[in-house]
Parts: C-alpha cells; structure tokens; sequence
C-alpha cells in the first residue's frame, strides 16, 4: 500500500515538475533558447503570489489571477529588451545573459525577502483529502495536478490549432521565411516568453502551497524541469507531462525507500532513461 | 518606356554578406502589371538582389523604393506588410505546417485583394486533395505550388519568383509557367529570376542581366539579342 501511495503522490508532484518544464521547452522550442534563469523566475513567482496574497489578504490561488499576468508582461518585456538582443548563431550569448539574469534574481529576492523560508497559505484546503481505501489524496494536489494536465492540454491544442501556435511553429522552422510572411521575430520570441513565464506563475505559485521555499532554490527547480523535458523528448509538449510524472513518481519512490534518497533517485531514473534512450521517450519526428 | 510611377525603383542598391559584397551599384525599375526577367549566371547575385527587396537584407533606405516609399532599410515583415511577397529559391515550406498551414499563414497579414484559399485551390487542385499532408512530404512540383500560393495568399502588389523551375522535372516546369499568366497581370507586377534564358525572355516584358554583382544589360525582352545576352552572361 505505501508503495502504490508512493507512486500516486509521485504522480502528483510529476505535474508541478511538468508546469516547470513546460515553460522550458516552449521557449526552446521556438526560439532555441536555453533559459537558465527558468527556475529563479519559477520562484519569483512564488514570492509575487506571497506578497500579492498577503498585501491583498487573498487567498494564493486567487492571487494567480495577478501574478500570471505580471509574469506575463515581464516575460515579453524581458524578451524584447533583453533576450532578443543576445539570440543569433552563436548560442553562447543567450546562456552567459540568462546566467546572469539568474544570480541578480537570486540576490534580488534575497535583499527584499531574506534567506528565510516562506510558504504560501492555502488555508483549510491544504489538509482536506479525498480517501479511496487505505489511500489518502490530498484534495489540493488534486487540484493542482488537474491544472496542470489541463495547462498542458491547452498548450498543446494552442501549438497545434491556433494562429499563434502556427506563427510558433513557423518561426521555429525557418525564422527568415517566418519574416517573410510578415510575422515580426522579436514580437513572436516576445509572445513565447510571455507564454512561458504565465505557465510559469502558475508552476511557482503552486510550488509555494506545496513547499517551503528560498531565494536559493531556483537552481533545483531548473534542473527538474530540464529532466522532465529530456525525459519526455525535447520539442513535445504531452512527453513534458509524462516526463514529469516519471521524475515524480522516480523522486517519491526514491523517498519511500529512505527519505534522503528523493532528489538522488529522480536523477537515477533520469540517467538511466537517457542512457536507454537519448532522445528521449517521445521525441519529435522531425527534431 | 511607360509614363507611370515605377512600382519598385532601386537605384545605386549595393549589398553585402559581412565582408563580401555582392551588388555593386544595381539600378532598376519595375513597373506596375510589369513582368520583369533577371537573368546571370550562378552567383551572379539574383537571389541576393531579390533577398534585398524583401528585407532579407538591410540596405541604404532610400536604395529601394516601392511606391515610392523607401523601404531599403525596413525588416523583411514590414516590407510584407506593404505588399511584397518572395517565392524564395529552394522553396523553404515550413515543415511543421500542413499544406494548407503553409497557405494560411501566408496570408496572416489579412491584406485584401483576389486571393484566397479557395482561389489558391482552383488554380491548384492537388494542393486540395493534399491539404492535410506535412507540406514537405509532397513532391517538387507541388511544393513550388505551395510556395507559390503561399506568397499569392498575401495579396502582393509585387511577387518576387527566385527560379521556381529549380530542380523540377520538364514537365512540371511547363504546367507551372502555364500557371503563371492566370497569376500576374490583374494589377500585381512580378520579378521573375530564371536560369532558362528563352523562358525567360518569354514570360517578361523587360530583362535584366546581373554579372558579378552588376548590371550588365537591360532591355525589352523582345529585342535584346543573342549575342548582347551572352556578352552580358560571360563577360565576354
Ligand atoms: N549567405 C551568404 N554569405 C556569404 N556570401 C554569400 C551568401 N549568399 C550568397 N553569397 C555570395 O554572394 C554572391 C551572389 O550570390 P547569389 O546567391 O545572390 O547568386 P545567384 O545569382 O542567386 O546564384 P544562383 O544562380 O546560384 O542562385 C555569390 O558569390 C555567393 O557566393
Ligand atoms: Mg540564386
């Protein structure tokens, strides 16, 4: 039974792991863009959700109607005056700015919210679960896990139905005959990041009425996310998902058999499927 | 030579890769309904003057003008937006994109004039029956008819053709300029670049010749003779 406990709370914490990584991949996909600092602004977005819910007296799932928003704008703003300008074919550039961008988020948040731990309160909500037998599922990982499915869901009929999606896609093959049909680069990078930082309010706000969190902990964030994009194929969006549940359930397993071992046994897992499969277990056809 | 305001005048136009030029001083004029030829050996500089039209490459503003306005120095969508539309060498479909992907979002600026999907289908029916299909999984021919139709579907007041025969078999070459009348003409004027000199001389009303990065010879397609092409061709 602990074990079969061990692979659902897995499975739910895969979808956070999945909202990380799903922000990562769009913007890679599009415009190859290795965003370092993914994980600081996931936690960014947590303290946003920390101070809005606080200074507003709101409850932090209803803080996210702000703090996806204002990620949101700072995401396109930070694409076009900032990212833009780095991206060309040499990659390095993109890697040493996001870099940087990283260490001042860190310092930032740790000059305005000091090195203690937070938490977001989600009030009653957080203990109440749903019994199924001897299994206890906590209704808000529920909640949370069911949003992600469905931010996942709405990302993937986005790329595949709409014109933003197409003008994704489009700038994605070929950036100069994307120009060409008169789609503006920077505005369609812009739009990515903006995509990808409003995904990535709703992951750090999340990750805040789960865990505790620091301005130290973006860097591992990061790493979850990427081993949930590899994990699941680079350039696909249901594969971020599956990825996500894998390191989860790898993670919670990992935990299950001695709690030191979570975060080690998810890089295990990780490992071992890149080993078998370096691609992945769902790349693209064409990638 | 006609009395109207020319469409696209390029005047003094040089342009570069980093270090290297390859247009020297390129003077030219398109005028409007116009179907005008650019012939040259390889790399003579024909895709490298069509790729400055359409903002592929940045120039001196005022090096180009198309109505007037000068746009030498614009992005390659905001010269689309005005209503410049390239057929690029090689086709370059997006491979992402079904077909009728690659057709729509030719036509995402939403310019008004006469072409649409439906009329994209009529003038190509197989692209109908395959609309559905990866657009790079289709054949040559019907690749440059995507193409194609994916530069009309912006409604272009000037189409700009970097040798669409490239790499197709004779017979798709021949149904393909069969295409062409029903395309130009109905007020759009269009640059043709095209290896097949007898070709092009017969689809266009006016020829230019690129030798090296220059003009080497201009003139009515219909009187300029054998011998003046080859001296322009080769250097001779
Ligand atoms: N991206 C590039 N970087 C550097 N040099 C280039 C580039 N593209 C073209 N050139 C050079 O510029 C010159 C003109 O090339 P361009 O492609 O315009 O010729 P072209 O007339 O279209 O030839 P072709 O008939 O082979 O298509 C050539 O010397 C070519 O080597
Ligand atoms: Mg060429």
């Amino acid at each position: 039974m602990d074990w079969i406990n061990a692979i659902v709370q897995g499975t739910l914490l895969g979808g956070l792991y999945a909202l990380f990584a799903a922000g990562l991949s769009l913007i890679f996909g599009v415009m190859r863009l290795v965003n370092i600092a993914h994980g600081d602004l996931i936690v960014l977005a947590a303290y946003l959700g920390l101070t809005l819910s606080t200074a507003l007296g709101i409850h932090p799932l209803l803080a996210l109607g702000l703090v996806v928003p204002i990620m949101a704008l700072l995401g396109y703003a930070l694409q076009r005056g900032i990212l833009n300008h780095t991206l060309g074919d040499d990659i390095l550039p993109p890697l040493l700015v996001t870099f940087g961008l990283s260490v001042i988020l860190q310092n930032g948040l740790l000059e305005i919210y000091s090195a203690d731990p937070q938490k977001l309160q989600a009030g009653a909500i957080e203990t109440a679960s749903l019994r199924l037998g001897e299994l206890a599922l906590g209704y808000l990982p529920l909640l949370m896990f069911a949003a992600s499915v469905a931010i996942i869901a709405a990302l993937q009929w986005m790329f595949y139905h709409t014109a933003l999606g197409r003008a994704f896609r489009a700038t994605s093959d070929r950036q100069d005959v994307a120009q060409l049909m008169g789609l503006n680069r920077a505005h369609v990078f812009g739009l990515a990041m903006a995509l990808a930082l409003a995904v990535t309010a709703v992951a750090g706000v999340f990750l805040g009425i789960r865990t505790s969190f620091d301005p130290s902990i973006g860097g591992g964030r990061l790493i979850f996310g990427f081993e949930a994009v590899i994990i699941g194929g680079l350039g696909n969006i249901w594969g971020t998902l599956a990825g996500g549940v894998i390191l989860g359930i790898g993670q919670s397993l990992g935990a299950q058999i001695n709690p030191g071992w979570q975060v080690l046994a998810g890089h295990l897992v990780f490992l071992a499927i890149i080993a078998i499969r370096p691609r992945g277990l769902f790349p693209r056809m064409d990638g | 030579m006609p009395m109207s305001e020319p469409i696209l005048a390029i005047s003094g136009l040089d342009a570069h890769y980093g270090d290297f030029q390859a247009l020297f001083g390129v003077s030219l004029t398109v005028e409007p309904g116009e179907v005008l030829a650019i012939i040259g050996a390889n790399g003579a500089g024909k895709s490298t003057l069509m790729r400055s039209i359409c903002g592929l490459i940045r120039n001196a503003p005022g090096a180009i003008r198309f109505r007037g306005e000068a746009i030498g120095g614009l992005r390659a969508d905001q010269v689309a937006a005005r209503g410049i539309a390239l057929v690029p060498e090689g086709r370059l479909l997006f491979a992402s994109l079904s077909v009728e992907e690659n057709l729509i979002i030719g036509g995402q600026m939403g310019r008004p004039g006469p072409w649409s999907l439906a009329r994209i289908y009529e003038l190509f029916p197989i692209l109908r029956e395959r609309r559905r299909v990866p657009a790079t999984e289709l054949s040559g021919g019907q690749q440059q008819m995507v193409a194609i139709g994916r530069a009309l579907m912006a409604n272009p007041g000037l189409l700009l053709l970097d040798e669409i025969s490239l790499g197709l078999a004779p017979v798709v070459i021949k149904a393909i300029y069969e295409a062409l009348p029903g395309i130009v003409g109905g007020g759009m004027a269009a640059v043709i670049v095209e290896q097949d000199i007898a070709r092009a001389l017969s689809v266009s009303a006016r020829v230019y010749c690129l030798q090296e990065g220059h003009v080497a010879l201009a003139g009515n397609s219909g009187d300029v003779t054998r011998e003046a092409i080859a001296a322009a061709y080769f250097g001779m």
